[in-house]
């Protein structure tokens, strides 16, 4: 049986909610990741309330419409970002938001092995009928990572975000079950 | 599009705690119904204590609970209710229970109108892709009834219940959402 | 055309209004009741609710519009009785990035096709656009709603995104369009 949790350069895991909150202050001083994936303001929150927010995740328990990984690389075991899944559990449909928050690993294809492994947890675990995704249009590196990981660009909303003075399109993308199956999955498996 | 909360001689209406929990307390004052739907042995209960569990349930409003009320479509009658719980999201398998507390609709076929919209609902709204319920040996009734809407048997727990100083099974019923497309019922496409 | 004196919550044959706390959750229980009507409003599932859950939620949605400061809801009323008809709504607003969601609905199956939507519509938008001053608005309809597509085409929407197959129903797959319309092409239109 395959390990789920395990790719070709990275593997899930959930870190504790101490240094996961370090983490992420320190991630959060890097706007320019801020920027990549989130099309909120970047804001600056104390540890305290970052821990505290984790921990309030961690007392709700299991529903079953929410999945958080943490994301270690294989080699070194480094903590370098996360992975969030979120499903409607009534029409089947999985969204998915990652970052990489250690900037050494950006294009690398980190991001692209977190990416298979999230598909193949997705349709063979959670079992769902497609998965979706937003980006922003000025982040090229995600564009090309989803599309090597089988998604298509469904559209795009036209200036629905705005910084440094400039609008910007979000990207749609979708990828179906059935597309999925298709593919010559790379995954990193053990058997 | 079709109402797909009418059958033929009822309809699936709003779960009210309050209507519900004074309705409760009265179909449970009938020992023979309580045997047929509970594990439990035969209790009273207030339709004020009734009240604040439905209340704690209903309100809920998730994804994977519904709760009904069943009317007749003649007279908008309240003769029952029913519920459906996702057991699991992956296998979209949910577990559906109903009783009609008011007994004088019993062996008219109501049961089997609730079981064919419930399972319109389950397969048809929520998406499911099976429904299970478990039914008591000596109900034979609900098991017709539950045999006629299309589910097949599974399996038994066997001497599971004590009544009347008899051990009864449970039984287990299921249908596939394949099986119901293949059944003669109207499934609105499209 | 963009006095103050123009008056933002009446139109011809409809008003927008509050929520009536006394009256309307019969009459929007009514609505949940009818799954014609939800499954063109919603992606949830229908389900119908009693007065007393409708009142309740009501109670959790003014709370929130207090709260989260981010959505503003409006009751449909008919100008000559003031009964009851729909309900719109403009949420998820990102304020720094100037866009929101808009969702209406007319509840009942014989108000629909009247031209109370487009009425609702026009109206929804000026207070998007001239009001909050938002740069875009954002619609999500199934495929199978045709006479929503159709409003918003005639609005001038563009047809942004399509989400294949993310809705399911009566045992097949939708797509789910987006729609989007931004402040500049909605003023360009008032002004034709």
């Amino acid at each position: 049986m395959k390990d789920l949790f395990r790719g070709e350069l990275v593997r899930f895991t959930l870190e504790e909610p101490e240094p996961s909150a370090k983490a992420q202050v320190c991630w959060q001083r890097d706007t320019e990741f801020h920027r990549l994936i989130d099309g909120d303001p970047a804001l600056l929150n104390s540890e305290k309330k970052i821990k505290e927010w984790i921990e309030k995740q961690v007392e709700t328990g299991f529903e079953p419409d929410r999945y958080y990984f943490s994301v270690r690389t294989l080699a070194e075991e480094k903590y370098i970002g996360f992975l969030g899944l979120w499903v409607d559990l009534i029409h089947s449909e999985a969204w998915v938001g990652l970052g990489i928050g250690e900037r050494e690993f950006w294009s690398k294809g980190y991001g692209t092995d977190m990416m298979k492994l999230c598909l193949q947890y997705a349709f063979s675990e959670l079992c769902v009928a497609r998965v979706s995704l937003g980006l922003h249009e000025y982040n090229p590196r995600a564009l090309r990572s989803y599309e090597k990981c089988g998604f298509r660009l469904e559209g795009r909303t036209r200036k629905d975000g705005m910084r440094e003075g400039k609008r910007h399109d979000t990207l749609w993308m979708g990828i179906l079950r059935e597309e999925w199956l298709g593919l010559d999955k790379g995954v990193g498996v053990v058997e | 599009m079709k109402d797909i909360f009418a059958g033929k001689l009822v309809r699936l209406s709003a779960f009210d705690p309050e209507e519900m929990s004074k309705a409760f307390a009265r179909w449970n004052l009938n020992s023979e119904y309580q045997r047929l739907l509970n594990l439990s042995p035969h209790r009273m209960q207030s339709a004020k204590s009734n009240l604040k569990w439905m209340e704690e349930e209903v309100g809920e409003m998730s994804p994977a609970s519904y709760f009904f009320s069943i009317r007749t479509l003649v007279e908008d009658k309240l003769i029952g209710e029913l519920g459906l719980d996702v057991v699991s999201w992956p296998g979209r398998d949910a577990f559906v229970g109903l009783g009609i507390g008011e007994t004088e609709y019993w062996s008219k076929g109501y049961g089997t109108d609730v079981m064919n919209v419930l399972l319109h609902f389950a397969f048809a709204e929520i998406n499911l892709r099976r429904v299970t319920l478990s039914v008591f040996e000596y109900n034979p009734r609900a098991i017709r009834s539950y045999e006629k809407a299309g589910f097949r048997h599974e399996g038994r727990t066997r001497k599971v219940l004590n009544k009347e100083g008899q051990r009864w099974d449970v039984l287990y019923m299921g249908i596939l959402r394949e099986e119901w497309m293949g059944l003669d019922i109207p499934f609105q496409g499209g | 055309m963009f006095d103050i004196q123009t008056q933002l919550f009446e139109g011809q044959d409809i008003r927008f209004g509050p929520i009536d706390h006394e009256k309307d959750p019969e009459i929007e229980s009514k609505w949940t009741h009818d799954s014609e009507f939800i499954r063109l409003m919603e992606t949830a599932p229908a389900r119908p609710l009693s007065a007393a859950m409708i009142k309740k939620q009501y109670e959790k949605l003014e709370k929130q519009v207090e709260e989260d400061k981010n959505l503003f809801h409006f009751m449909i009323r008919a100008r000559a009785d003031d009964r009851l008809m729909g309900k719109a709504s403009i949420n998820g607003i990102e304020w720094a990035n100037g866009n929101g969601l808009i969702r209406l609905g007319i509840g009942a199956a014989e108000d629909r096709r009247k031209g109370y939507g487009t009425q609702a519509l026009r109206m929804l938008l000026r207070f998007a656009f001239a009001e909050l001053n938002l740069f875009r608005v954002t619609a999500i309809v199934p495929e199978y709603n045709e006479g929503a597509i159709a409003l918003l085409q005639k609005s001038g929407f563009v047809q942004e995104v399509c989400r294949r197959k993310s809705l399911e129903r009566d045992g097949r797959r939708w797509d789910l369009y987006v729609f989007g319309l931004l402040s500049e092409e909605w003023r360009n239109q008032a002004r034709a």
